[in-house]
């Protein structure tokens, strides 16, 4: 087979392949110059004189992050976020998912209720109503406005529902005529049939939490209480922007004691580990558990 | 032989002719289900949407939504005048329409390439590479970007080395653009070659193996039977992206700009934001923020028609 291939065709692999590289390349480069800073010396990072290599390669910055109160306990702050919000939108995107994915025949009131859902990934009331609604609830400065305005994400709740659907009737149907209770069919035929799907949505479920850093920008107002991605914006990347002028004296002595370009390297490469160590593993799954919407063949 | 018995126990007499259709649920346990899930839409997603009637008050904090005064579409009239509006709809729809364009083209270009490779190791590692910064918080995102792009960061130093001076990239309104779309790109480009690349595993391999027995090279497998092959998906795609036009990344863009590069850079929502959670001006943030909220549903409304239209397309 490899022999019989023309030069014409080996010429084009090695360009399809050499051009792929490259590109990995780029996307890796940028990762790469932050792993090398890290492990640099502060005074060689803070020089410029790192690119892809780490110089007078020392762990100093990371252990200065473990000694340093404040970065493990947003680091804790954000893993509590994603329990909290894992565990409650796993289970009420379920719980939606499955009634939604019945006929109309079987549940003719599915009509409404998914318009109820998917009006809300269409129209939304903007940032300044949304502020006020989560103030008027009372969460402003609780671990609550991370975790319970994100506990049922719509866009989820189709992506499941989707796969719900695209398994046999005859399952549902079956256990029905023995006489199975729909919450007995959910959690013992649907649940475990989803594996692929459940893993997706957790996994996007996941990765929204542990990322997000504006949510705990506006609705927690103590620095004591911020996520992970809030401290590091408003430690790290606030002051890159050259914005000095707006920091409270506080503010710039904790800088001047915890910042410099291979401790915030540090920061970044610890604050993106934990998805980057989880992705590859579920990739399988959301490659095939993505099945936003239908095509009606 | 001793399962027979125990198998025989578990078929269950016939019942009486039920009331009901015996397959059809009774549907109280469906309403069960869905009420724990709706209560959470209804409190952070339908009460905003009622406090959008701030739009149309002179909201004071200190009076609450409903004792704040109505003021009709004063608000509206307030923001037809206001010199920097049209600017930032400028803004948000030359960075949103640069990104839609280039995520339609690469991730098509990008499966492609990757549907040609054989050793599948490499097209492993490739793929699990380029969807990397997707899963990476656009906090440390943007501050990697600022890094490479500052005046003495990596990019300068490689210009430096063809005798280029450094560029103020990120105060500069010629730049700051580019450098947003592109790094929006960056990060969106391998993840959504996703769907291309299902849609390529759902063309039939008899296809390829009967048109190479007729003698066709890869180019023309290409031009013939992928292409076509993914042609729905495109055209899907393409049009769903329309509902995006009014959507530039807010939370990239507020990480990312400084007042330098207002002029080019200042999005609707990092508008919005600054007006009303910095300058306390809450009914005219909500009243522009609604503004985008209108226009770009009525636009996804759209893409879905277009969607069902020309790619048989259902949301649910």
């Amino acid at each position: 087979m490899v022999r019989s291939r023309t030069l014409g065709a080996r010429i084009a692999d090695m360009l399809i392949v050499g051009s792929l590289l490259v590109l990995t390349l780029l996307t890796l480069a940028p990762v790469v110059h932050t792993i090398a800073e890290s492990l640099s010396n502060g005074a060689a990072a803070a020089a410029n004189a790192v690119s892809f290599w780490p110089i007078r390669f020392t762990w100093s910055s990371y252990t200065a992050l473990f000694n340093g109160g404040g970065f493990f306990r947003a680091f804790g702050i954000s893993v509590e976020r994603v329990v909290l919000n894992g565990v409650l939108s796993f289970f009420l995107t379920i719980l939606m998912a499955y009634p939604l994915s019945q006929s109309p025949r079987n549940f003719p009131a599915r009509r409404y209720y998914i318009w109820v859902v998917v009006f809300t990934m269409l129209f939304n009331g903007g940032l300044i109503p949304w502020y006020v609604t989560i103030a008027h609830l009372g969460l402003i400065n609780t671990i609550w406005a991370l975790v319970l305005p994100g506990a049922v994400p719509a866009f989820n709740v189709v992506l499941l529902m989707n796969y719900f659907r695209s398994l046999p009737k005859e399952l549902d149907e079956a256990a029905r005529l023995d006489g199975a209770s729909p919450w007995y069919i959910c959690w013992k035929i649907y649940v475990p049939l989803s594996w692929p799907a459940l893993a997706t949505v957790t996994l996007f479920a996941i990765v929204t939490q542990w990322n997000s850093f504006f949510d705990g920008f506006i609705l927690i107002n103590n620095p004591h209480n911020y996520p992970l991605m809030t401290f590091i914006q408003q430690l790290v990347v606030e002051t890159q922007s050259a914005n000095l002028s707006i920091l409270t004296p506080t503010q710039i002595a904790e800088l001047s004691r915890t910042s410099g370009p291979s401790l915030n390297a540090a920061k970044f490469m610890i604050g993106m580990i934990p998805m980057l160590a989880i992705y590859p593993f579920l990739q399988r799954y959301f490659i095939h558990g993505i099945r936003l919407g239908s095509t009606n063949e | 032989m001793l399962t027979k018995p125990s198998v025989r126990t578990k078929v269950k007499p016939h019942r009486p002719a039920a009331p009901v259709h015996p397959l059809r649920p009774k549907t109280w346990s469906y309403h069960l289900m869905l009420f724990p899930g709706l209560l959470f839409l209804i409190a952070f997603n339908y009460l905003p949407m009622a406090g959008i009637s701030i739009a149309f008050k002179e909201y004071i904090p200190a009076l609450g939504f409903a004792k704040s005064p109505w003021v009709g579409f004063e608000n509206f009239r307030m923001m037809a005048v206001l010199p920097g509006i049209a600017q930032i709809f400028i803004n948000t729809i030359t960075i949103s329409s640069g990104e839609i364009v280039l995520l339609i083209v690469l991730p098509v270009i990008l499966a492609l390439l990757l549907n040609e490779v054989r050793q599948m190791w490499f097209k492993r590692s490739a793929q699990t590479i380029i969807y990397m910064p997707h899963f990476i918080s656009w906090v440390i995102l943007a501050g990697m970007v600022l890094e490479l792009f500052s005046l003495h960061g990596l990019v300068n130093q490689m210009l430096s080395l063809f005798g280029l001076h450094p560029i103020s990239f990120m105060s500069s309104n010629v730049w700051f653009r580019p450098i947003i779309v592109g790094s929006f790109v960056w990060t969106q480009m391998g993840f959504d070659t996703i769907v291309y690349l299902a849609a390529l595993t759902a063309l039939n391999p008899n296809l390829y193996e009967a048109s190479a027995l007729d003698g066709a090279t890869r180019w023309k497998q290409m031009m013939h039977i992928t292409i076509p092959g993914i042609r729905p998906t495109i055209v899907l795609l393409s049009a769903l992206s329309l509902g995006n036009l009014l959507n530039a990344n807010f939370e990239q863009v507020f990480l990312m700009y400084n007042p330098l590069v207002y002029p080019t850079g200042d999005i609707i929502q990092t508008w919005v934001y600054r007006t009303g959670l910095v300058n306390a001006d809450f009914s005219l943030a909500t009243a522009v923020g609604l503004l985008q909220s209108l226009v770009g549903f009525i636009l996804i409304l759209i893409s879905y028609r277009l969607a069902n239209r020309f790619a048989n397309y259902r949301i649910f």
